[in-house]
Formats: C-alpha cells, sequence, structure tokens
C-alpha cells in the first residue's frame, strides 16, 4: 500500500487537470509580475513561465509528454489565435493600406535575412548540419515553423525550442533597441518586431502600442506565408 | 462567444482543407486569416451578413480576448526545451548566440527597410 498522499500525486501527475492548472497558474504569477513592474522586457512572462515549469517537471521526474498531455489545450490555440490577428488587421486597414509597399519590401528583406543570417551565423559557428536545418525557420510562429522543420527533415522539437528563444530574445531586446536607435514609428517597430520575432515579439508589441501590435500582427502571419515558401529553397542554396 | 469562436475555427478548418487538397504551401491558419478578413471586408459590402458573430462587435471582442494572452499559447512548447537538455548543454552557448544574432540582424534590416522605403515614396518630408 503507497502512503496517501503519494497515491494521489501518481493519480493527480497523471491527468490533463494538473498540468493544465500548472501552465496557466504559472503563467498568470508571471505575468502579474510582469505587469506590476511597467512591462519591464527582462520580466517576460513566457521566459519566467519556461524555467519554472521545466524545473517543476525536473524535481517531480514529469516526462514532458505526460506534461503536454495537459499542456496541449492552451498549445492548441496557437491556430485560432493567427486567426484571430485578422481583426486588428481590419480595424487598422487605413492605417495599413498607407503603409503597404514599405511593408511588403520590408517583409521580403526581413524574411530573407532572418533566414540567411541564421544559417550562415549556424555554420560559422560549427554546428551539426541537423541542428542548422532545425534553426532555419525560427522566425515564424511554432506550429508553422514545427511544420517546415518536419519537410525539412530536421526535428521539429528542437525548432519548437528555437523558435522560442527567439521570440523571447526579440521580445526582450526591439524595445531598448528601438529607442537607442531612436526609431519613433510605431508601424515600423512593430513590423520588425512581428517579423523576427512573431507571435511574442506581436505580443510585447501590443504591450507598448496598438499600432505596433498591429503591424506585428501582419508582419507575424506575412512572414509565415514567405517563410514556408522560402526556406526549403534557401536551405538547398545555402547548404548545397 | 461560442459562435464567434466557432467562427474563427470555421476559418482555421477551411484553411486547412484547402491546404491538404490544393498541397499548397501555405500554412492552414494563415489561410484562415485571409478567410476571416475577407469575410470582415463582405460584412462591409452586404449589411445582411452583420449578424451572429458578426453583429457590431462580436468577433472583434472575442479575436482582442485571445490575442491578449497571445503568449502564453508558446508556454506548452516551449517547455518542450526540458527534452534538449543534453543538446543545450553541448550546443546551448552557440545556438543561443546564433539566434541572439539573427534576431537583431532581421529587427534592423526589417526596420530599416521600412523607414527607408516610406521616406521615398513619401518624398514632401514628414509624416503623412
Amino acid at each position: 500500500m503507497t502512503a496517501p498522499p503519494f497515491s494521489l500525486w501518481v493519480y493527480l501527475s497523471q491527468t490533463p487537470l494538473l498540468w493544465l492548472t500548472v501552465t496557466l497558474v504559472v503563467y498568470a504569477l508571471a505575468d502579474a509580475l510582469s505587469l506590476m513592474s511597467g512591462r519591464n522586457p527582462l520580466l517576460n512572462p513566457v521566459l519566467h513561465s519556461l524555467w519554472v515549469i521545466g524545473l517543476f517537471l525536473f524535481l517531480t521526474g514529469t516526462p514532458y509528454q505526460v506534461y503536454f498531455g495537459g499542456a496541449q489545450f492552451v498549445h492548441f490555440l496557437l491556430g485560432p489565435v493567427t486567426v484571430a490577428l485578422a481583426v486588428p488587421l481590419y480595424e487598422n486597414r487605413v492605417v495599413v493600406r498607407r503603409a503597404l509597399v514599405p511593408m511588403l519590401l520590408a517583409l521580403v528583406a526581413g524574411s530573407v535575412t532572418a533566414i540567411t543570417s541564421v544559417v550562415v551565423l549556424a555554420e560559422l559557428a560549427g554546428l551539426p548540419r541537423d541542428i542548422v536545418l532545425a534553426l532555419a525557420p525560427k522566425s515564424v510562429t511554432a506550429g508553422v515553423a514545427m511544420g517546415i522543420a518536419e519537410t525539412l527533415g530536421a526535428d521539429p522539437a528542437l525548432t519548437a525550442v528555437a523558435v522560442i528563444l527567439t521570440g523571447i530574445m526579440g521580445a526582450i531586446v526591439v524595445t531598448p533597441m528601438m529607442n537607442r536607435l531612436g526609431i519613433t514609428d510605431y508601424r515600423a517597430r512593430g513590423f520588425a518586431a512581428g517579423l523576427a520575432s512573431h507571435g511574442i515579439g506581436t505580443a510585447r508589441a501590443f504591450q507598448v502600442d496598438e499600432v505596433a501590435g498591429t503591424f506585428a500582427g501582419i508582419a507575424m502571419s506575412l512572414n509565415a506565408l514567405v517563410t514556408s515558401l522560402l526556406v526549403p529553397a534557401a536551405v538547398t542554396l545555402l547548404l548545397r | 462567444m461560442i459562435a464567434c469562436l466557432s467562427l474563427i475555427l470555421l476559418c482555421q478548418l477551411t484553411g486547412e482543407i484547402i491546404v491538404r487538397a490544393l498541397h499548397a504551401p501555405v500554412p492552414g491558419p494563415v489561410l484562415g486569416f485571409m478567410l476571416l478578413f475577407g469575410v470582415l471586408m463582405l460584412r462591409d459590402r452586404f449589411a445582411a451578413l452583420a449578424r451572429g458573430p458578426l453583429a457590431a462587435g462580436g468577433i472583434e471582442g472575442a479575436a482582442k480576448g485571445m490575442l491578449a494572452h497571445m503568449s502564453l499559447l508558446f508556454v506548452p512548447a516551449g517547455v518542450g526545451v526540458v527534452q534538449k537538455l543534453d543538446l543545450i548543454a553541448a550546443h546551448g552557448v552557440a545556438i543561443v548566440a546564433v539566434l541572439a544574432g539573427s534576431v537583431i540582424l532581421t529587427m534592423l534590416a526589417t526596420v530599416l527597410t521600412f523607414l527607408v522605403v516610406g521616406r521615398v515614396i513619401a518624398p514632401a518630408g514628414g509624416r503623412e
């Protein structure tokens, strides 16, 4: 007979309820902390949720698959939230139409830079080929990047990690960097944040400014489109 | 609320079906995003469409509620880093440095292109 607290744990740790609750509670606390700090970029709620939950899984010896059994309900919403970006695009369509040409050219420049720079830098750093492939689609949102990784024969789980690291770093860097450069055009700032660091950058942009968030959302969706077309070609070209 | 969520899911589902049927290299949710935008534009033209989830403020409220918590949705995939600890131990520093360098270069290229092109096509100077 096992002791009651232990058998309760054995039961709970296998249910989606526990892991869904852990995900929401940890994120809610991390987000409250970020809000209290006046949205200091270093208190990024995703970053701090990751290590807290990761540490918790490690200490309890819980396999990631068991955790994901509960957390998948949150993960699933990545698709619908991409669709939901149509609403801010629609509401700001007048501002967006006026910036159409700079947007489209910035999209091409940014998308090409995102893929080329990561592949070239990773080769220079001497990373193994399978890691280079998994990093290539890192600037687009998780679901899409994982799909691209699969078509490349790379490891989608590693791609997901690269995507989220990229998003967190972009969200932390964007505000101080743009301020240092003296860039005050929130359309351009948001567009760059969404293009380089997808949904996490877009979430950050919405915290700073509504227009920045809208442009970030557009950049994120358009870049998902362009990157899924470009990555396979770029990889064959750059890695031969 | 339920009608609004249904509309969003329907757009995504239609997107996925079209992508699978045509073997298009476009992600399903991105096509769904374009579909929802198209539906909203159609509502402007045909007032009869402004009912159910498309009635005043319905879909707008639901979408904004989701977008406000978008970062949360990246947590489950991000926690997957625990599966890759051996890889992080071996190559973590290089991977983080490469990603950091790339994200900064990407943002610079994007923001500078946006600003330079904006200035070239509006030579009058100043804002709009």
